[in-house]
């Protein structure tokens, strides 16, 4: 058959409705993942469309037939019944007996997946506008988890470059989350401004982040691999660029990499000793691009009417404290990011002396981690 | 009553007012159900436009066209104009053109304030409509509203909220007016089970509206203060729960898609019979069915939530509370075939209309049952299997069953039969595109696709394609409709007698007026007593 992309696209669908087609190209179903919740979710979910199938070949026969057979070419004089007790109570009864029969394996796969006991380590996640923290308690690491770069270049309207020429468009990210393998994951999941929703879709299940609580799930990821998916709860402008990639390694490269990270840690604050404006503006720009591009714009043009300039505005060329104080504490829709505890001294310190010697603005000081500090 | 109509004189015969008047400060039921037609097609319009802007957008990956916080926006006006603005309106059009000669009444019970529930309407949906022109633009949160999301938003939120005020108040004072029709204004002998399915559909939509619309009043007005009064109900930091609001939105918000599907269902059943040339069957037990169906709407609201974080105990709940909704809506359907079976079909508009309402109803029902089960719902939620599967149900039933009532009854509004070549086209172009737009956005949503985002990864590209140019044919068809229907209202076509369909009268007591029915007093010379007993 010579059929082109969209038809072959759409016998496909037509094919999957009907029964388990694996399409090369296209990815038509739910993804059988690399644990045992996303086979359970897998499973019942086949089990459910077996079901409906099975009830949708019963009802639209009887329906097909009556338009066929039943027309008034064929058959003029319609019956004249309107009422059957027994036939009502066995449509009544029959449903609620298929009903019970997904309920069972249902409940029992609700209990599985919630079961968060026996981890062996935490995560806690956090979402934010519109970027991902992790951190891991028992280790003392902790980063942010943004869009990356290529994707970020691309995504902007009238970009002139092709989505289809990035590796992972929108699902890649500058710091994945790496964990073990064969270990039992909980995640401690919350939001620090708005509500968003952590889903790998290989996993199976999402939970809602929501700023004041703390929802949990779990994961035991049993083949190393790169598993990747978005937040899926509208959180504002960047809703869809908040992509999640979830790195799975043996242990002894987890190990590894956990020593890494101390280590990088360790340099860092090793750096913050020597603080001037160079360090700072360098840490700044990171920093910047990360948290604070996506509402003020790269270039700190802003958002006309939502997100303020930041290029020769009076806060960021004005009284150094007043605007350590609006960062601290937020104003309108700009988050406290000194409330935050997952926001560093340096960091701060950073961004707002970048602020204040970038896009033109060549104020000249530099803020210190110490003055951050003092503020907060 | 029969003999009322003997009293009165050709003198108190008179047509309506002329001018624009006539219909501002008009109270006859009849206008007010024209009204609330031409404003709801007019707001399926913009609606439709805004949903044409996202899948233009969603053509392919990348962004081509607009902002995503524009596009955000448009997400949130669209659900907001289609539901308020389009939907309800259009089923209160039915309600007020329908249900007084449908029980043998003159009118309805509350004319003039008839006139006001019609009339909030379009201020509401300016103000609503105004707030895209706002500094920073209209609400961007997505039609639910969530905080603390929504409190973003600047002057746009009071302006939203205080539309969604009127909009609600406009809904309870039409709820009302049905009720006090149906319990006051029916025809002698017409009791509450002899009454036409349709009328019974509107009389418990009516109590849902009745008990929903002031939660979600409450709930907004919550979010008012939240926002300017420094109060925090939904700010965790101030000792507030961002999920209580969810909990009062989807207390409205789950009756509400039965507010829209309910008089749907009514329409559905007095079309089907019509055209299987048979009586309803089952008319008890539908009844029956659909009181069940708006008493379960109550309490199964969490299962929008299954993903904050219920305890295990909630979240069973819920899903077996949603599971049941399925076995009054089965013999809801069931109860539809039993009445095809063995009847005389014939397939005019009304009833292709109908019989596509089934298929894509029932089609919905059943990723309806998919996404009922907790477990896999957590795949599912806020991705395009959800989308896909609320759209089957909300525009394969709601929009479908307003497409079927309006071929079915505008010849007995006008006089004339509309275009039959023409409507046959509408409805296959309508249900043609239809599938071409949502069936594919299952495929999208299992495969990983989250909803309201404004671009995607590469791999959901040819999916979003077959969307995008579905949404277009679905969307452009809707222009041969108000086609068909200008020419139709305009007279251009066969003049059609009293009962329009064959052996109508049996159906319902509107077929025994003329058609067009009269302006004032239509049952005035008919033998209400005999008509009501013939049926």
């Amino acid at each position: 058959m010579n059929l082109n992309k969209l038809e072959r696209l759409f016998v496909a669908a037509i094919l999957a409705l009907v029964g388990e087609v694996a399409w090369a190209d296209y990815q038509l179903n739910i993804p059988v993942g690399p644990t045992e919740t996303s086979r359970v979710i897998y499973d019942f979910h086949m089990y459910a469309i077996w079901v409906c199938v099975g009830i949708a070949v019963v009802v639209f026969g009887v329906m097909f037939y009556s338009i066929i057979n039943h027309r008034k070419s064929r058959h003029p004089v319609p019956a004249k019944f309107h009422e059957n007790m027994t036939l009502e109570v066995v449509w009544t009864v029959i449903p609620v007996l298929i009903l019970i029969g997904l309920a069972v394996p249902s409940t029992k796969a609700l209990i599985e997946i919630e079961d968060t006991s026996g981890a062996e380590m935490d995560i806690k996640i956090t979402g934010y506008q519109w970027k991902w923290h992790y951190e891991y308690p028992q280790e003392g690491i902790a980063f942010f988890s943004s869009l990356d770069e290529a994707s970020n270049r691309a995504r902007q309207l009238d970009s002139g470059i092709d989505p289809r020429t990035v590796p992972n468009y929108l699902l890649n990210v500058d710091h994945p989350l790496v964990v073990p393998v064969n270990t039992k994951i909980r995640f401690l999941i919350t939001g620090a401004d708005v509500i968003h929703a952590w889903w790998v879709p290989a996993f199976g299940w999402k939970k809602d982040a929501i700023p004041g609580f703390v929802t949990t799930a779990w994961v035991e990821v049993e083949k190393p691999g790169v598993y990747r998916g978005q937040c899926a709860e509208l959180c504002g402008r960047d809703h869809g660029y908040m992509p999640i990639v979830v790195k799975a390694v043996t242990k002894e490269e987890y190990r590894d990499w956990v020593a890494e990270q101390k280590q990088k840690l360790a340099g860092s604050q090793a750096a913050a000793q020597e603080w001037n404006l160079q360090v700072a503006m360098e840490r700044g720009r990171e920093a910047y691009n990360a948290h604070c591009a996506s509402c003020h714009q790269a270039d700190g043009s802003g958002v006309p009417g939502t997100f303020p300039a930041l290029a020769g505005s009076p806060v960021a060329t004005g009284d150094v404290d007043a605007m350590i104080e609006i960062v601290l504490e937020g104003k309108g829709a700009m988050p406290a990011f000194g409330r935050d505890e997952n926001i560093r001294n340096e960091d701060l310190a950073a961004v707002i002396t970048y602020v204040r010697n970038a896009f033109g603005n060549d104020i000249g000081d530099v803020v210190t981690p110490e003055d951050i500090a003092d503020a907060r | 009553m029969a003999t009322v109509a003997d009293t009165h004189t050709a003198e108190h015969e008179h047509g309506p007012a002329k001018g624009i008047m006539r219909w501002i400060t008009t109270t006859n039921h009849k206008d007010i159900g024209t009204l609330y037609l031409t404003f709801a097609m007019a707001m399926f319009l913009v609606g439709g436009a805004m949903a044409l802007i996202i899948r233009a957008e969603l053509y392919q990956p990348g962004l081509q066209l607009v902002d995503p916080h524009f596009f955000n926006q448009m997400t949130t006006l669209h659900a907001l104009i289609m539901v308020f603005g389009a939907v309800m309106p259009a089923f209160a059009g039915f309600a007020n053109w329908m249900i007084p000669p449908m029980i043998g009444a003159p009118d309805m019970a509350l004319p003039r304030m008839n006139n006001w529930s019609f009339w909030v309407l379009p201020f509401a949906a300016a103000m609503l409509s105004a707030t895209l022109f706002m500094d920073g633009g209209a609400v961007a949160s997505g039609w639910t509203l969530y905080p603390p999301l929504v409190l973003q938003f600047g002057n746009a939120l009071p302006f939203t909220i205080f539309s969604v005020h009127l909009l609600g108040l406009s809904s309870i004072m039409a709820a009302i007016n049905i009720i006090v029709t149906i319990f006051n204004l029916r025809a002698p002998g017409m009791t509450m089970m002899k009454m036409p399915m349709f009328c019974w559909a509107w009389l418990i939509t009516a109590f849902l509206l009745i008990l929903v619309m002031p939660v979600l009043a409450g709930a907004v007005t919550m979010l008012l203060t939240d926002k300017f009064f420094d109060t925090s109900f939904f700010d965790a930091a101030g000792g507030g729960d961002p999920v209580l609001f969810q909990h009062l939105f989807w207390f409205f918000g789950h009756p509400e898609v039965y507010i829209i599907i309910l008089p749907a269902f009514g329409i559905i059943s007095q079309v089907v019979p019509t055209f299987s040339r048979k009586p309803l069957f089952g008319k008890n037990s539908m009844v029956f069915a659909t009181a069940v169906i708006g008493f379960l709407s109550f309490i199964v609201w969490a299962h929008h939530q299954f993903t904050v974080g219920m305890p295990v105990p909630a979240e069973l709940y819920f899903m077996y509370a949603t599971m049941l909704i399925a076995v009054p809506t089965g013999v809801k359907v069931f109860n539809w075939l039993a009445t095809m079976w063995k009847g005389s079909l014939t397939f005019e508009t009304p009833m292709l209309h109908a019989l596509g309402f089934i298929v894509l109803f029932v089609f919905g029902g059943f990723t309806g049952i998919m996404m009922s089960q907790a477990p896999v719902d957590l795949y599912y939620h806020d991705n395009y299997f959800i989308v896909a599967h609320f759209h089957y149900t909300l525009v394969g039933g709601g929009v479908f069953g307003i497409f079927a009532g309006l071929f079915y009854w505008l010849p007995k509004w006008t006089g004339t039969m509309y275009d039959e070549k023409l409507g046959k086209l509408h409805f296959w172009l309508s249900f043609l595109g239809f599938n071409l737009l949502f069936m594919p956005q299952h495929f999208l949503g299992l495969a990983g696709m989250p909803r309201r985002i404004p671009d995607y990864a590469v791999q959901f590209t040819e999916f979003n394609q077959m969307s995008t140019v579905g949404a277009f044919i679905f969307g452009f068809t809707q222009l041969l409709l108000i086609y068909i229907v200008y020419k139709c209202v305009k007279g251009e076509g066969e003049k059609v007698g009293d009962e329009v369909w064959e052996g109508a009268k049996s159906h319902g007591l509107e077929w025994n007026l003329p058609s067009p029915m009269p302006y004032h007093h239509s049952f005035e010379g008919i033998d209400i007593h005999k008509a009501v007993a013939d049926e």
